[in-house]
């Protein structure tokens, strides 16, 4: 099947510094029910919104049917929006709401009289065409807002967060009632939501969105089973991470024990080994790898969900078996069940200049550091640098590259603490601690790992011990 | 609140002799001079009203529009005009208009249509703006959405949302051009207009006859606030806000 619409090296920012989305890439097909799933502020809504043609990418392209439409206004593009809070016009009746757009393509009356009446029927809304809006529940406004937009007969239904002002129990029916209704329609639709759930239940193909990237595409199955990254195996489903290292071919360590994997990745490599809670398994024989302490198991319906405790660490199983709290367990998880993903040294890497100070200028802040330590041989006499041939070295606005392991952060609540400060946008838990990301200001971005648990969102100053960084004249190649 | 209301009634249907009568209305009804003064500021009104409606509809758009920056920085340019004495304001636009027009006795009515104008455009541009100012963006998208050009947009949209607005800023801007004759004393020269013919009466020690024409115009006022609050009454919660 051909691609209905097509997004190429999509980029938008605001400022010029914040990339609100980066190379987006996405290819969608006919009839498709596309998903764009990711935490708030993730890029899924402004990706909708340059799709519908209220926003323009700073770069990129958008093809429908193989031609670009960002020079179409949105009241010329074949595309509808179901909007997040419906958007219902409050002066007129659900009638004249969902005749809008027939009205405005000059249909005669009795054609839109008949395809009205065919929508309220679809919607299940038949005979309330004289209703005020606001008389309306928030589903039946809901249903009005569906029934407004397809109406029109559009090419791709975009629907922003349909579902999120309903309760539970509307959602859920909705849900089931759009995915009906995408099958009896046609309609190509693209689905914004940061309800996994949700998305799980509904589409076609989810594309799981964080920080403005395209972080996985695949089917449900697909990124259940097979998350790409960490963010992605948090994001969906209950997860255990961990820190690993391959530890022979096939063979992943952590939680101080060896497993066997499907992965096979260099010897010695770090990984971040993902776990599902239903992939551990209680084993009375003795077989199976590690062996931890029942801290906790609470009945949840259908299975329990127990925390077993070995050392500093911690997993979560479900099962349905009980398990007595104070128990030693045998756990095995099956190597089909181990998920590894080759996780880069965390080692932070920045650019700046040295200051006239001769302090380090990287990441929106400033940091004092032995100069000396650039030059072999050099000398400072606390206001000038010498070199080892006692000639003076200017440093001011040389640039530098600074590497920066993790054991040489920390972040600290109190902003004066350190000029370099930044917002944690992302945290997860690995096995026995956190591990942050904080962008700074200017839009850097560190990789911090703490053992308390911050929330997003919360200002923080870094820390940073210059002992323990690595600084290289010149700009990295 | 009710009783200086219920001390012109008094005086309104009595005569100088304290006995009961309509007299009063019978006199002002009969009186060419008088129903001509009160036809008078109709038009004046009309005209004031159309006029700041014309300016203040762009100008409160132009306001909704615009970056919160600059937003707080125009809106005040509108605003702070008010808190100057409203007589010494109007001396201002008396000294403008003479050095403009050379003398004041060429446009009379111009003239006093200007002056009520830039005294009441506050009043016409606060409502407006506030209701532009509310209409959710998404509604605005919607209508693109669903194929609406800009003109359609603001036509199918944006202007049936403003209308609270607009009542409000007409009413407000109406009812004190009709009675309001420091303006027209001032621009004009004249008694021609109710708020002054009200005023001579006082000011002659006639309380009847000036109490009786104050009844009429309460009686105008309240039948226009009717009509008007049944224009706007889907939206009369943000307009009971507003009056």
């Amino acid at each position: 099947m051909e691609n209905i619409i097509e997004l190429k090296n999509i980029n938008k920012s605001y400022d010029g510094v914040r990339e609100v989305c980066s190379n987006i890439n996405l290819e969608i097909k006919k009839g498709e029910f596309v998903t764009l799933l990711g935490p708030s502020g993730c890029g899924k809504s402004t990706t909708l919104r340059m799709i519908a043609g209220f926003e323009q990418p700073t770069s990129g392209e958008i093809l429908l049917n193989g031609e670009s439409i960002l020079d179409l206004p949105p009241n010329l593009r074949p595309i509808n929006t179901v909007f997040q809070r419906y958007a219902l016009f409050p002066h007129l009746n659900i009638y004249d709401n969902i005749a809008f757009g027939l009205k405005l393509k000059k249909l005669d009356k009795n054609t839109i009289k008949e395809k009205v009446e065919r929508v309220l029927r679809i919607v299940d809304l038949e005979g309330m065409e004289k209703r005020p809006v606001s008389t309306l529940s928030g589903g039946q406004q809901q249903r009005i807002a569906i029934a407004r937009a397809i109406v029109n007969e559009p090419k791709i239904l975009l629907l922003d967060e349909p579902l999120g002002a309903l309760d539970l129990k509307m959602r859920q029916e909705m849900q089931l009632e759009l995915k009906d209704m995408h099958e009896r329609l046609g309609i190509t639709f693209i689905y914004v939501t940061h309800d996994q759930e949700e998305a799980i239940t509904m589409s076609d193909k989810i594309v799981v969105m964080a920080d403005g990237k395209i972080q996985q595409i695949g089917t449900a199955e697909d990124i259940y089973n097979e998350p790409k990254n960490v963010f992605v195996a948090d994001f969906i489903g209950d997860s255990n991470i961990f820190n690993g290292v391959m530890s022979g071919k096939m063979k992943v360590n952590f939680l101080d024990a060896d497993f066997e994997c499907l992965d096979d990745y260099p010897i010695h490599s770090d990984a971040d080994v993902v776990v599902r809670p239903e992939d551990v398994v209680v084993v009375n024989d003795g077989s199976g790898q590690i062996t931890g302490k029942v801290d906790s198991c609470i009945f949840k319906g259908i299975h329990y969900e127990t925390t077993v405790i070995m050392g500093k660490n911690e997993i979560v199983l479900k099962s349905t078996k009980e398990s007595k709290v104070g128990d030693m367990v045998n756990l095995y998880i099956d190597p089909d069940g181990i998920h590894v993903i080759p996780a880069p040294k965390n080692m932070n890497h920045f650019e700046g200049v040295i200051t006239k100070y001769h302090t380090l200028n990287f990441a929106g802040g400033e940091i004092t550091y032995d100069v000396t330590k650039l030059f072999k041989g050099s000398t400072h006499d606390g206001k000038h640098l010498f070199g080892a041939d006692g000639e003076r070295i200017h440093l001011t606005d040389m640039p530098i590259t600074v590497e920066i392991p993790v054991e040489a952060l920390d972040m600290s609540d109190d902003l004066d603490e350190s000029s370099i400060n930044g917002e944690i946008i992302s945290l997860i838990y690995v096995g026995d601690h956190y591990r942050y990301k904080v962008r700074t200001e200017n839009g850097s971005d560190f990789t911090i790992v703490d053992e308390d648990l911050w929330n997003e969102f919360d200002k923080v100053s870094v820390l940073i011990d210059s002992d323990k960084i690595n600084v290289s004249v010149g700009e990295k190649n | 609140m009710v009783l200086p209301l219920l001390v012109i009634i008094y005086y309104a249907f009595t005569n100088a002799e304290g006995e009961v009568t309509i007299d009063n209305f019978k006199a002002f009804f009969t009186s060419g001079n008088t129903i001509g003064t009160l036809i008078y500021s109709f038009v004046i009104a009309f005209a004031v009203t159309a006029v700041c409606l014309l300016i203040a509809y762009p100008v409160s758009y132009a306001l909704a529009v615009s970056k919160a920056k600059y937003r707080a920085v125009l809106l005040m340019l509108f605003i702070i005009p008010m808190w100057v004495n409203f007589t010494l304001r109007i001396t201002a636009v008396k000294e403008i208009l003479t050095f403009v027009e050379g003398s004041l006795a060429f446009h009379p009515f111009l003239n006093t249509v200007i002056g009520m104008c830039y005294d009441f455009l506050p009043f016409m541009i606060l409502p407006i703006y506030t209701s532009l100012e509310k209409i959710d963006v998404s509604l605005v998208e919607a209508a693109y959405d669903l194929g609406a050009t800009g003109r359609e947009t603001f036509i199918k949209v944006i202007l049936p949302l403003s209308v609270p607005g607009i009542i409000s800023g007409m009413t407000m801007v109406f009812l004190p051009s009709m009675t309001n004759y420091v303006v027209l004393d001032m621009l004009y020269n004249s008694t021609y207009i109710m708020g002054s013919l009200i005023g001579s009466y006082f000011s002659a020690y006639d309380w009847h006859n000036g109490s009786m024409i104050s009844m009429v115009l309460f009686a105008i006022i309240v039948v226009i606030s009717m009509i008007t609050s049944r224009f706007g009454e889907s939206d009369s919660d943000e307009r009971g806000a507003l009056l």
